[in-house]
């Protein structure tokens, strides 16, 4: 630092400061300049907080499991999920309805004879077919009819959403009647209609890989993609709405920054975590609209079981055999209750208007 | 107001037109007629019946009889048992009313009790307690509550009869609808109470020296509520097709039951008649009570 007496001396009148009048700053003092905690990032704060919220923590983890037990249990166990069992190479006709960890006669002489077997951890059901590989793979369609409807959803009410909202006006309006007609209808009972009508319709165009994931499936999808994503369209454009009026965009917009940069650099980063919140949100509501469908009978194609067609099917015989409602409505109910509650952790840690 | 009531009523009415378009057509374009029975019928009684029933004439002219018939309450004659549909809705719908109204005020009453208690004990045992089991119940679904709520009150304990024509007991149905509409009543009583009771009006109340019954009841719940009354339109939705699934488990002949039977019969013309039928009802519902909500909220305007 300079010395005072180095200075020019002040002429009158000058905007020159004075350095006389100053103090050197006290030790405390300086130590207010200290940083005394990194520089984050609006992602890396929210992550930070994600994890210290124990509700989100554990859920994550407990659908974790459930994906690597749903990937790895088919290497494991033997049976098939439309398989008949059968010993020995012949078909069991005892092996029907087997409480958990049970064997049917001919499995317990063919174990006596002093060959291995895998257990039925789950029983077995009235077609003798293993229960627990069946709701493994109920699992898999039922969570990925939720990932897929969720992103279906996603792309539509994301590119409609942005459409409608970035260029405003009479296409604006004229995009927000049709929305507003479509919130309207019924979903539920929309849906189901669609399932009926859709069903035959599509049996016929359908081959191949498609035909495995049954007509009714399909039918969902088509379902989601009609009917879902006004929510999504009407939130994001509702965002884009409201972020295009900001002053920083104004500011952005006045420095010459091209269109191309404000929505990758202030559009973008300020509406996706409301967009990933909501999509996270959207698979436990797909989850529960299939159970539903599988409910009144328009589910998944017969052999290939989802939770939803598994807790149906388990309504048969429940006074004899309710474990085989309890183990697919426990699965439902985790995986419903962990999206929830990840999505309310995101919320909590992504969402700028609630903190406080 | 009126201005706004009647642009909401004219939305309604096209609203209602829309899905009756949609079922017609969606139903017209389901591969095979109402009368490809197993057992197949001389070409002449097929004409006679097409005649009958107007399927000769181009598809959009039987829209336009349909809608005629529509206005009048004619919903046509079930494909199965050949009763009119209308007289089916006339039954069966009573029912499913009084279900599905005193699942609502349940859902409603209960609801905002949990959620007020829950934000007035913040943090302590009762608020988690009572969130704790409203998180849980917004994760089961109907069907399989209402499964678990038949097999152990009324086929293991025996406390409550099984439906039938001469013990009709809501009880059970009434809680399994009412559960879910009341979890989410719960967390939304709790947020929105715990944000007006953070309001400056509140603390001035406070500070003024009013009883702190009647800060809770005059000033917070009231604002409070509002949020609620918002939720009760996506409750009625929620209510109706919920009702499909409960009335179906407990073997009650309301008008879910009436439409799941009918998708499992595939009888068209039940199908058709009941969809509308709830759309209608869905709709106007929804309505009522946005008029409703402009009504109590005078901060919202009408434009």
């Amino acid at each position: 630092m300079k010395n005072v007496n180095d200075l020019p001396k002040k002429s009158l009148m000058s905007l020159q400061v004075d350095l006389s009048k100053f103090m050197p700053a006290t030790e405390e003092e300086k130590r207010q300049q200290d940083v005394m905690s990194e520089s984050t990032t609006f992602f890396r704060d929210g992550m930070k907080k994600l994890f210290h919220n124990p509700l989100a923590m554990i859920s994550i983890v407990v659908l974790l499991l459930i994906i690597i037990t749903i990937v790895v249990a088919p290497m494991i166990v033997p049976y098939g999920y439309s398989e008949i069992i059968s010993v020995g190479g012949e078909r069991d006709k005892g092996a029907k309805n087997l409480r958990p960890f049970e064997w049917s006669e001919a499995e317990q002489e063919y174990i006596a004879a002093g060959n291995e077997l895998f257990p039925h951890i789950m029983g077995t059901d009235a077609l003798c077919r293993d229960y627990f590989i069946r709701v493994i793979y109920g699992t898999r369609v039922s969570l990925s009819i939720g990932f897929f409807a969720s992103i279906i959803v996603l792309i539509i009410g994301l590119i409609y959403g942005s459409i409608s909202g970035y260029v405003g006006g009479r296409t604006d309006l004229i995009m927000m009647r049709i929305v507003d007609i479509i919130y309207s209808l019924p979903d539920m009972l929309m849906i189901i209609l669609l399932s009926v009508v859709l069903d035959p319709l599509l049996s016929g165009l359908t081959s191949g890989p498609l035909q495995t994931l049954g007509t009714n499936m399909i039918s969902i999808f088509v379902v989601f993609g009609l009917l879902y994503w006004v929510t999504m369209a009407r939130l994001v454009r509702g965002q884009i709405l409201s972020i295009k009026e900001n002053e920083y965009i104004l500011a952005a917009r006045a420095v010459g920054a091209k269109p191309g940069r404000i929505i990758r650099k202030h559009i973008i980063p300020n509406i996706v975590s409301i967009i990933i919140i909501t999509t996270a949100l959207e698979i436990p509501t797909a989850i529960f609209t299939e159970s539903f469908l599988s409910f009144v009978g328009l589910g998944v194609q017969a052999p290939m079981p989802s939770l939803g067609s598994l807790a149906n099917a388990a309504r048969e015989g429940l006074n004899s055999y309710p474990f085989k409602l309890v183990f697919p409505a426990v699965t439902i109910c985790l995986i419903v209750l962990a999206f929830n509650l990840i999505g309310d952790g995101l919320r909590d840690s992504f969402d700028p208007k609630l903190r406080r | 107001m009126t201005k706004y009531v009647i642009k909401r009523v004219i939305m309604a009415i096209v609203t209602i037109f829309i899905i009756s378009a949609i079922t017609f057509f969606a139903m017209n374009a389901i591969p095979g007629g109402p009368f490809n029975r197993e057992k197949a019928l001389d070409p002449a009684t097929i004409e006679a019946l097409n005649a009958r029933y107007n399927l000769d004439k181009p598809v959009l002219q039987q829209f336009f009889i349909y809608l005629g018939h529509f206005i009048k309450g004619d919903l046509g004659v079930s494909l199965k048992n050949g009763r009119s549909i209308s007289a089916i809705i006339g039954d069966s719908f009573p029912i499913s009313a009084k279900l599905g109204l005193m699942a609502m005020v349940v859902a409603i009453f209960f609801g905002i009790l949990l959620g007020s208690i829950a934000a007035l004990m913040r943090n302590k045992w009762p608020d988690r307690v009572v969130i704790f089991v409203s998180t849980l119940f917004t994760a089961v679904p109907s069907f399989v509550l209402a499964t678990l709520l038949l097999l152990i009150f009324s086929i293991q304990l025996g406390w409550v009869r099984v439906w039938s024509a001469s013990s009709q007991s809501y009880i059970l149905p009434v809680i399994a609808l009412s559960m879910y509409p009341m979890a989410y009543i719960t967390r939304l009583t709790k947020s929105s109470m715990l944000d007006s009771l953070g309001q400056d009006y509140v603390r001035t109340a406070r500070a003024k020296g009013v009883a702190s019954r009647k800060v809770i009841f005059k000033h917070a719940l009231r604002n409070a509520l509002i949020p609620v009354v918002t939720y009760v339109g996506p409750m009625t939705a929620y209510i109706i097709t919920g009702s499909l699934v409960v009335e179906t488990v407990f073997t009650i002949g309301g008008l879910g039951s009436k439409f799941v039977t009918g998708i499992t019969n595939r009888d068209y013309t039940m199908i058709m008649g009941t969809t509308i039928f709830l759309a209608a009802v869905m709709v106007t519902a929804n309505l009522i009570i946005d008029i409703v909500y402009k009504l109590i909220d005078p901060r919202i305007t009408f434009d």
